[in-house]
């Protein structure tokens, strides 16, 4: 995946709230009680609720650094579409902050949030937001008609995006013509006519059939690196997850539960709600060489695999090979990798391994 | 038996008591039985006098605005006039064809001919100029309004009220203040006709502002619209359909605005010639004349829900086709345009070319009726008797030995007693106390007839059902309605109306659920019958009436027929619509464990449809009572001909009031029928949308 040399994020959100209800502003006067100031955030969720308040955000924080993809993943209700539209400020939130380039979003003049969001901003829906009265070239035209940009620029933009999303010959077409698959491009080229520097995928996919949601899960990884954007993904699909994220965090009642690589996760799961997801996950699809291998030195003569080759790649070679494989770390040293090692790995529910060795 | 129908079953005990103790002790009661002349406060004098202050203060200004109207009303008839017949009919014919393919256009060229041929052209292009000029009005203050009733939620909750009000205050109510302000003259139908067809357009802009997607609104806001780029650029086209279903439907009301408006008289268009010819009893002028405005609403009417339903998304090619069309089809309307210059007849249709065939068809009526008289006055007099009379005066005096045969003996009254004491005693044996109760008192009701029966117990029934089925702010509303009712001195016209309409949607809804049901089952029956009601809801009231005017002459019997016919077209689209539009999975379910045909449809499908319904039930009834007033034109006692009394004699306060009050009455069933829906929505966890 790629990473970025720059270190400052690209987009962070700062101990974000947002609550719905009847005054639920006071709720959050009481300045000592918020996390920032050594309260706890989960009484306080707690605490809001018993007095008839709505938690859709609770004091979420995370960064978004350049060239990341950034998935927040939770079951419906979790809060995850709340925290991406509290980002694009589709939704007001009630309390936080949120710095793209280091710029308070949250203090940004009507006219300037436009702004950002015609120059910076892209976002993808779940059920697309397609204009049925406009054909795929004027929906993907449509924002950079916005920005009034000429007809001739505008033209020479659509193109390329469409040839990017692979949609060429169906410049006529209207959305109802299209099948979801298609819509999905669509929505996902006019998103990116405006070059945008971040780019939200609010449940891209979760409308689709699973064949095409993987077909358009593959592209969008290939998409990715070729452009290099920063990419906050929602999803409820914890495989899609597994599959699309640099780093993700776990949402549960409005609150960040656990975030790190998602390796990170399936090792080291925080508590028992996420161990749920990972309980169906196919370990051998996440798990790299240098999670398994053991500690001895391999013997001579046996096939050098780096350490973050995946586990399933490896199983048709180590059938057949007793010996196993030599595994490569980062820092050049080599450890011993059996077909055995695999089948314990497999077989502990890896509660035993360590990643020291990655 | 739970709390609640334990509740309701003592109320309702109460009530039936109440009812009966009117009943036996009849005049006796006095002020309780008849509600007292001098306790109504009599609006009449200070209302006029009101008015005519208004009228003289502020006359000015509606006489100004009369002269400003005045002006594109000419124009567009002079414009519409000055262009031949036959280049009318090749645009008319081109934007048919544009709007719903070759049948249309085919209908839309014979409708002009025969417009032409048989001498109503200019009259129909009088008519078509007031509606041209009030469409766009309409539209724009609808648009506006309903865009205001978007955007502010205070505005929604002032705009909607206003619109019910609007929507229900008679037509003919419309008219009078109208003319007091504005004077005789064209003015009149315009303003009456934009008044009364702007409504649509608030309730179709605000329905299709409402029902933009949420993403759609979002992805427009991602792509950086500006607040008025998103209103014009998002919302705007993607309401579209909404829009012009609004224009469809504000065109419609228009029409029959323009139509009924000719009914102050002195204008040469074509619901003149209509109403004059009835009222001279010329029935084959004036169903020549009716026959030009139900095409004129037809042709309307398909065509603008033609452009609603056309798709927006054309590819170039056909978007350069269609371009290419009109072009080509204003050369040709040139083309005629100068050849009608040399060719006379294409321009004026000669007079003594004009089709009549209006003195062979009065002849042929004329025959119709001498062969036929005994038959059709069985009809009348059977309806009469054995129906009408005993709802509107009660069986205790509808019986005589001239209509039934015998007379109310107290030998007679006794066996209706045990008549009706039976299947109660047979109810409450079953276990069903609360049908019981309502078996009673219809049955009184039927005996003492709904002009006998004691106000206090009329009001009492009314507020209860208000109560039982909204809860107490809508008895508090209905009683409030009523008391206008009473205070105002229309209670007993507003009887008659009451039960008219009640007879009339009685049939209507029996006999429309029954075919709706039909229609639900079998195809073949439901094409038949569909082409039949969208006919009959485009077509302007009065045109309802000649027919039966034929052939019944005035009287009840004639507005009975007339209501029933035309509030039977919501009870038979409802019930189909309900009964075809069930959830698939349940009736799958339902066929898949062993259900007859008859079983799904009895147990399964009605019971699910009742909520839909209901509100066909509430239609039919908002139907029934905008002919009811209609009906006046035939000579009814009720209502509707204090309007009309009102408007010819210039009297506001009469017209007002009664206008006001039958307002009133189709509010409170329209919010009772629409409580009971929304109660069996409830009860079964669905929603339904009521369309505009």
């Amino acid at each position: 995946m790629s990473v970025n040399d720059s270190f400052t994020p690209k987009l962070s959100c700062r101990n974000l709230w947002k609550l719905y209800g009847p005054g639920v502003s006071g709720f959050l006067s009481d300045e000592s009680r918020l996390p920032q100031n050594g309260g706890d955030g989960k009484l306080l969720a707690q605490s809001i609720r018993e007095q008839g308040g709505i938690v859709a955000s609770a004091d979420v924080s995370f960064d978004l650094m350049p060239g990341e993809i950034f998935v927040i993943m939770g079951l419906s209700g979790s809060g995850k579409s709340t925290v991406v539209r509290c980002l694009s400020r589709l939704v007001e939130p009630t309390s936080g902050e949120i710095l793209l380039d280091g710029l308070n979003l949250l203090q940004a003049s009507p006219k300037e949030l436009i702004d950002f969001r015609r120059y910076k901003m892209g976002m993808v829906f779940q059920s697309f937001g397609l204009l049925p009265h406009l054909n795929v070239f004027e929906n993907i035209a449509f924002p950079l008609k916005l920005q009034g940009m000429p007809l001739q620029d505008r033209s020479a933009r659509v193109e390329r995006v469409i040839a990017l999303v692979g949609l060429e010959g169906r410049e006529d077409s209207y959305p109802s013509q299209l099948s979801g698959g298609q819509q999905q491009r669509v929505g996902i080229a006019r998103s990116l006519a405006v070059e945008p520097e971040v780019w939200f995928l609010d449940e891209p996919f979760s409308a689709l059939d699973p064949l095409i949601r993987r077909q358009m899960q593959d592209e969008f990884l290939r998409l990715q690196q070729e452009l290099h954007k920063s990419i906050v993904f929602i999803t409820h699909d914890f495989l899609e997850a597994l599959r699309v994220a640099d780093r993700m965090a776990i949402m549960k009642d409005g609150a960040v539960v656990q975030i790190g690589r998602p390796v990170d996760l399936i090792l080291k799961p925080e508590d028992s709600y996420v161990r749920e997801f990972t309980n169906d996950v196919p370990w051998e699809l996440i798990l790299t060489a240098g999670d398994i291998a053991s500690d001895n030195a391999p013997p001579e003569g046996v096939r050098e695999v780096s350490a973050d080759t995946k586990v399933c790649d490896l199983l048709p070679y180590l059938s057949e090979h007793d010996s196993g494989v030599a595994v490569r770390t980062a820092d050049h040293s080599l450890y011993h990798m059996t077909g055995k090692d695999v089948i314990a790995a497999l077989a502990s529910g890896m509660s035993t391994t360590t990643t020291a060795k990655s | 038996m739970n709390g609640n129908t334990k509740q309701s079953l003592y109320i309702w005990s109460v009530v039936v008591a109440f009812t009966a103790i009117t009943v036996i002790l009849g005049d006796s009661l006095g002020m309780l039985s008849k509600y007292p002349e001098n306790l109504a406060l009599s609006l009449t004098e200070p209302l006029n006098n009101g008015m005519r202050w208004f009228v003289v203060t502020f006359g000015w200004l509606f006489k100004a605005i009369a002269w400003v109207f005045d002006w594109p009303i000419l124009f567009a008839k002079t414009v519409l006039h000055a262009v031949p017949w036959v280049a009318m009919l090749v645009l008319a014919t081109y934007a048919a064809y544009r709007a719903k393919g070759y049948g249309l256009a085919v209908f839309c060229a014979m409708s002009i001919l025969y417009m032409v041929t048989f001498g109503f052209w200019e009259q129909s292009l009088n008519s078509f100029s007031l509606v041209v000029v009030s469409i766009p009005l309409a539209v724009a203050i609808g648009f506006g309004i309903g865009t205001w009733g978007f955007m502010s939620e205070r505005a929604y909750r002032a705009i909607m009220p206003t619109l019910d009000l609007m929507q229900t205050v008679p037509a003919f109510a419309y008219l009078l203040p109208i003319l007091l302000l504005f004077g005789f003259g064209s003015t009149v139908g315009l303003v009456a006709s934009v008044l009364f067809a702007f409504p649509p357009m608030v309730r179709n802009t605000i329905i299709g502002l409402r029902g933009v997607p949420q993403p759609i609104i979002e992805s427009g806001i991602m792509s950086g619209a500006t607040p008025s780029q998103l209103f014009w650029s998002v919302r705007v086209p993607t309401a579209r359909r909404q829009l012009l279903l609004g224009i469809n439907q504000t065109t419609m009301a228009s029409l029959s605005m323009v139509v009924i408006a000719s009914i102050i008289g002195g204008t040469n268009d074509i619901g003149w010639q209509v109403l004059s010819t009835i009222r001279k009893a010329l029935f084959g002028e004036s169903i020549l004349a009716g026959i030009v405005i139900a095409l004129m609403a037809m042709i309307l009417d398909r065509m603008t829900s033609g452009f609603a339903m056309r798709s927006a998304s054309l590819d170039l090619a056909e978007k350069k086709r269609r371009q290419r069309g009109w072009l080509i089809c204003g050369g040709v309307v040139l083309m005629t345009a100068l050849m009608a210059h040399l060719i006379p007849i294409l321009s004026v249709w000669p007079k003594e070319l004009i089709i009549n065939p209006a003195p062979s068809m009065n002849a042929g009526l004329e025959w119709f009726f001498l062969e036929f008289r005994v038959v059709l006055d069985n009809i009348k007099q059977t309806a009469f008797f054995y129906l009408m009379l005993p709802i509107k005066i009660g069986l205790n005096q509808a019986i005589s030995p001239f209509s039934w045969g015998f007379s109310m003996t107290p030998l007679v009254t006794t066996v209706y007693v045990v008549l009706v004491a039976v299947p109660v005693a047979f109810m409450v044996i079953k276990g069903r106390y609360l049908l019981a109760v309502w078996a009673a008192l219809i049955g009184l009701l039927l005996y003492s007839g709904l002009q006998g029966v004691a106000w206090t117990a009329l009001c009492m029934i009314i507020i209860v059902i208000g109560w039982q089925t909204g809860g107490r702010s809508l008895a508090a509303w209905i009683a409030a309605g009523l008391a206008f009712i009473l205070l105002t001195g229309i209670w007993n016209p507003a009887v008659i109306s009451l039960y008219l309409c009640g007879v009339a949607v009685l049939i209507a809804f029996v006999l429309g659920s029954a075919i709706g049901i039909w229609a639900s089952e079998n195809d073949k029956v439901s094409v038949l019958v569909r082409p039949v009601i969208d006919t009959l809801q485009t077509m302007p009231l009065f045109v309802i009436l000649i027919p039966f005017v034929m052939i019944f002459k005035i009287g009840e019997f004639t507005a009975l027929l007339s209501i029933v016919i035309f509030a039977i077209v919501p009870a038979i689209r409802y019930t189909e619509h309900g009964l075809r539009n069930l959830s698939k999975e349940v009736v799958e379910a339902a066929t898949a464990i062993g259900s007859t045909r008859m079983q799904l449809l009895f147990q399964v499908k009605l019971p699910l449809a009742v909520p839909t319904i209901m509100l066909g039930l509430n239609q039919t009834i908002m139907f029934a009572i905008s002919m009811l007033v209609i009906t006046a034109l035939v000579g009814t006692d009720d209502l509707g001909q204090q309007i009309y009394i009102g408007l010819g004699d210039g009297d506001f306060a009469v017209g007002m009031t009664a206008g006001i009050g039958m307002a009133i009455i189709a509010m409170i069933a329209d919010r009772i029928t629409q409580s009971i829906s929304r109660k069996m929505q409830a009860k079964l966890g669905i929603r339904l949308e009521q369309g505009a």
